[in-house]
């Protein structure tokens, strides 16, 4: 063998290292990008070529719609009429219109109460949703508690009008829920007593302080809820409904997971029921079948209505979102939590609800975007949301053009757009953020 | 020695600590109040409707309705009866339902398919698709679809035709009607026949590859076989079946069937709208299959068509279907939007006898009825199917 090697003559022998040559034009940069991803076989060719040509032209038509033919400047429906201004949007009724697609028929003077009520939501939340800011439960109790309170007076213009009955009514809740409380803690004495006292006294507290808070005069005009439309209403609808939803939806799923019959049995009746039926037959429920349900002679808002139906309807939903938290926890947790004597109450609130409900913060986001574009449905019954108002402009004679129904419903369409993409993308970037701690 | 007596009956609790005790109190106190507030509502709901002078009970339904609906499948006139109306309804929402259903699974799944494309403009197209169209609320896409595209379309006098056979115009789309004649069942026997066919061709291949490992050509035969046989009962007859072609007057299309833009608007939208949704679906379904068995499949010699067809899409489907039968249910639930825009599906016409009749109570009732009728047929179908496509593990 080695023979073999001495008797091999090497004819040549390379000295310096030959540079690596740079790889063929065609598979680098954008002419390479191009040819893996856009043309790599005949087929894929022609698909590109239909594909690049569809979506052009969908982008000239939107791009000549919006932008060349479109009418920016203009008092009245006169500017978008006639030969070369009815081709394009009407942009210029939706700038005249665009306070009250915000604001709805808020007196223009109050509108100012509106602003806050915005500005401060959106201050307080949003580093409620930056994870890394602290804080978090200061923020929540001031977003939770004290925000619906304040944005309450603030809109309606509190001085409610509490008279003793009402007072009286409220006290039959309390007491409805303070006498079983004391009894459980100084007859029974399941519960420590002090605590008892201390919680019996703390709700009478809240509920006198809450009385106490809407019946002030702060010198705010009244402003009905008819007179309330637009963004507002649709934000109020969105927002309160996830936020009745939530405690609601808690509860829902822990009874469904119940090992009492009745209390499950009664807990998946409520959730298929609601899950089962369309949102528009809830709205026409809350609407017309509420106003039989409460005593004669009773006669209530018809905002809030369509609150009660949205808030029940998506509490089924969201019963059902923290229902897959629940189930993706360990049942090692609750049993380690029964091990160290914690009660059901305790492991739900320091164990297994914790885990659960951060698990499911994507799953809460989305379905907020869902109610959020469900919004548009109380428009059906006569609520003057987003969709409603932008709609108006169509019966206005002053902005009577051609293009006026297409800019208001594609103006919609992107408003709402914009926001539910925006929560959307959020949605995704916290599931990636709470995936790490779960991947091995 | 003192023996301890009775080691195994439990220790001693509190009466009120006992978990047995405590879920009874528990579930009675909830049973009370439930049925206190059910008490509370049906008293008021009595004492309202004895107020406002209205009778309950389901007898309204034989009254003569006396409004006209835009779109019926069945006979219906103004001298029809609510229940009539009502079953108008019922039957308009089963058909957009089924009409979008089919329509927005092929929309779906090629935009399933597309999204995962190597192409990357195809992969972005789709993507974009899917972006808008899920971010955008029904009811708008809907009143875009009635109100600004269907209404730019020209009046029936310039309609848009493809090949002469379908007319688009701002009364809506207009398709040849067929018309039966005599002997036209035979070409319906010849497609029962092919149905039948098939079924026991498909079980004796089946049969015959487990025996042998021959192949049929299964799928071309089916193909032919139910073209075949129709058409030879078509000729056997003597040709009894005609089209009648819409045709352009002044002011009207003559003949034909005409489909009210408002069916149109509100089939497009929920159609293209849910694709958007089952796209997304049928991608995370077809990516859930590991690429183990992708290679696995080619490994042992086959080529990538048969690998979709016989490896990927059976598990795809697995992952695929249990979501896809919800959305076909929001379909439907989502086809009640339809009182927007004025096409008399259930809610729709079922809203017309409530505000003439009054009888609230008993509309909804009707409605939730029908919807959970709906939803339980679509929970059942899944849990059969889970049970039957749940994989078979030692």
């Amino acid at each position: 063998m080695s023979d073999l090697h001495a008797e091999t003559s090497v004819a040549f022998v390379r000295t310096q290292e030959v540079p690596a040559s740079p790889p063929p034009a065609n598979i680098t940069g954008l002419q390479g990008w191009m040819r893996e991803n856009l043309f790599p076989t005949p087929l894929q060719s022609v698909l590109t070529v239909v594909m690049g040509g569809i979506a052009a032209y969908i982008v000239w038509l939107v791009l000549d719609w919006a932008v060349i033919h479109a009418v920016f400047v203009g008092e009245s429906g006169e500017a978008c009429r006639g030969e070369g201004r009815q081709e394009g949007a009407c942009w210029a009724m939706a700038g005249a219109r665009f306070g009250q697609w915000i604001y709805g028929f808020y007196p223009i003077a109050e509108r100012w109460r509106v602003n806050i009520v915005f500005i401060v939501g959106v201050l307080a939340l949003v580093p409620m949703l930056i994870p890394s800011l602290p804080y978090k439960t200061a923020n929540a109790i001031f977003l939770l508690a004290i925000y619906p309170i304040m944005a309450l007076i603030l809109l309606t213009g509190g001085h409610f009008d509490i008279t003793g009955s009402t007072w009286f009514t409220t006290y039959l809740f309390v007491a409805a829920v303070v006498l079983p409380l004391l009894f459980l803690g100084f007859v029974a004495k399941i519960i420590d007593s002090k605590l008892a006292l201390f919680a019996s006294l703390g709700i009478a507290g809240v509920a006198a302080l809450l009385l106490e808070i809407l019946s002030i005069d702060f010198g705010l005009t009244y402003v009905e809820t008819s007179q309330w439309g637009g963004l507002l209403v649709t934000l109020v609808i969105a927002v309160t409904g996830i936020v009745a939803s939530l405690p609601l939806g808690v509860l829902l799923a822990l009874g469904r997971r119940s090992q009492m019959p009745v209390v499950k049995l009664f807990s998946v009746a409520f959730i298929e029921l609601w899950r089962g039926v369309p949102l528009i037959t809830v709205l026409f429920m809350a609407s017309v079948m509420l106003p039989l349900f409460l005593p004669p002679g009773t006669n209530f808002d018809k905002l809030l209505r369509a609150l009660v139906g949205v808030a029940l309807f998506s509490s089924a939903y969201m019963a059902e979102v923290v229902r897959g938290g629940l189930q993706a926890i360990p049942k090692g947790q609750t049993e380690a939590a029964q091990a160290l004597g914690l009660t059901f109450w305790q492991n739900m609130g320091l164990i297994t609800l914790p885990q659960a409900l951060k698990l499911v913060i994507p799953g809460i986001v989305n379905t907020f975007i869902g109610l959020f574009k469900d919004t548009t449905l109380v428009s059906i019954i006569g609520l003057y949301d987003l969709l409603l108002i932008i709609q108006t402009a169509n019966t206005d004679a002053n902005w009577a053009a051609p293009q006026t129904h297409s800019t208001g419903l594609f103006a919609a369409a992107a408003l709402f757009w914009i926001f539910c993409f925006g929560m959307s993308r959020y949605s995704m970037f916290m599931e990636r953020k709470l995936d790490t701690g779960h991947k091995r | 020695m003192s023996v301890v007596t009775g080691g195994d009956s439990p220790p001693k609790v509190a009466f009120f600590n006992d978990p047995k005790v405590r879920s009874w109190a528990v579930q009675i106190a909830l049973v009370a109040v439930v049925a206190y507030f059910a008490w509370q509502i049906f008293n008021n709901t009595v004492a309202n409707l004895r107020e406002a002078n209205i009778a309950s009970g389901y007898g309204f339904l034989d009254t003569t309705a006396g409004f006209d609906l835009s779109f019926t499948l069945i006979p219906y006139t103004e001298s029809s009866t609510y229940g009539r109306a009502v079953m108008v309804g019922i039957l308009n929402t089963l058909l957009v339902a089924v009409c979008g259903i089919i329509a927005t699974t092929i929309i779906g799944f090629i935009v399933g398919i597309m999204r995962l494309s190597k192409n990357w403009l195809v992969a972005k197209v789709a993507e974009v698709y899917v972006e808008v169209m899920r971010n955008v609320p029904l009811l708008i896409q809907i009143l875009i679809w009635y109100k600004v595209v269907l209404a730019a379309l020209p009046s029936p006098r310039n309609a848009l035709s493809i090949g002469d056979t379908i007319f688009l115009s701002n009364r809506g789309v207009t398709i040849p009607k067929f018309l039966w004649g005599e002997g036209a069942w035979m070409i319906v026997a010849g497609f029962v026949l092919a149905i039948a066919a098939i079924w026991w061709i498909v079980r004796w291949s089946r049969a015959r590859q487990a025996a042998t490992g021959e192949q049929f050509p299964v799928f071309l035969t089916s193909l032919g076989l139910l073209i075949g046989l129709p058409l030879l009962g078509y000729f056997i007859a003597g040709a009894p079946l005609q089209f009648e072609f819409p045709e352009q007057g002044n002011f009207n299309l003559r003949g034909g069937v005409g489909l009210v833009p408002e069916f149109a608007a509100l089939f497009a939208a929920l159609s293209i709208y849910t694709a958007a949704f089952i796209g997304e679906i049928v991608r995370a379904g077809i990516l859930a299959v590991n690429k183990g068995q992708t290679e696995a499949s080619h490994a042992l010699g086959l080529r990538s068509g048969p690998t979709l067809r016989l490896v990927v899409i059976p598990q795809a489907m697995r992952v695929i279907i249990p979501p896809l039968a919800s959305q076909y249910l929001n379909l439907t639930k989502n086809s009640s939007l339809a009182v927007a825009i004025g096409y008399p599906d259930l809610v729709a016409a079922g809203g017309t006898v409530l505000n003439q009749s009054g009888q609230a109570v008993e509309i909804i009732s009707i409605w939730m009825a029908v919807y959970l009728t709906f939803s339980l047929l679509t929970s059942l179908f899944m849990n059969w199917f889970n049970s039957k496509m749940k994989l078979v593990e030692r």
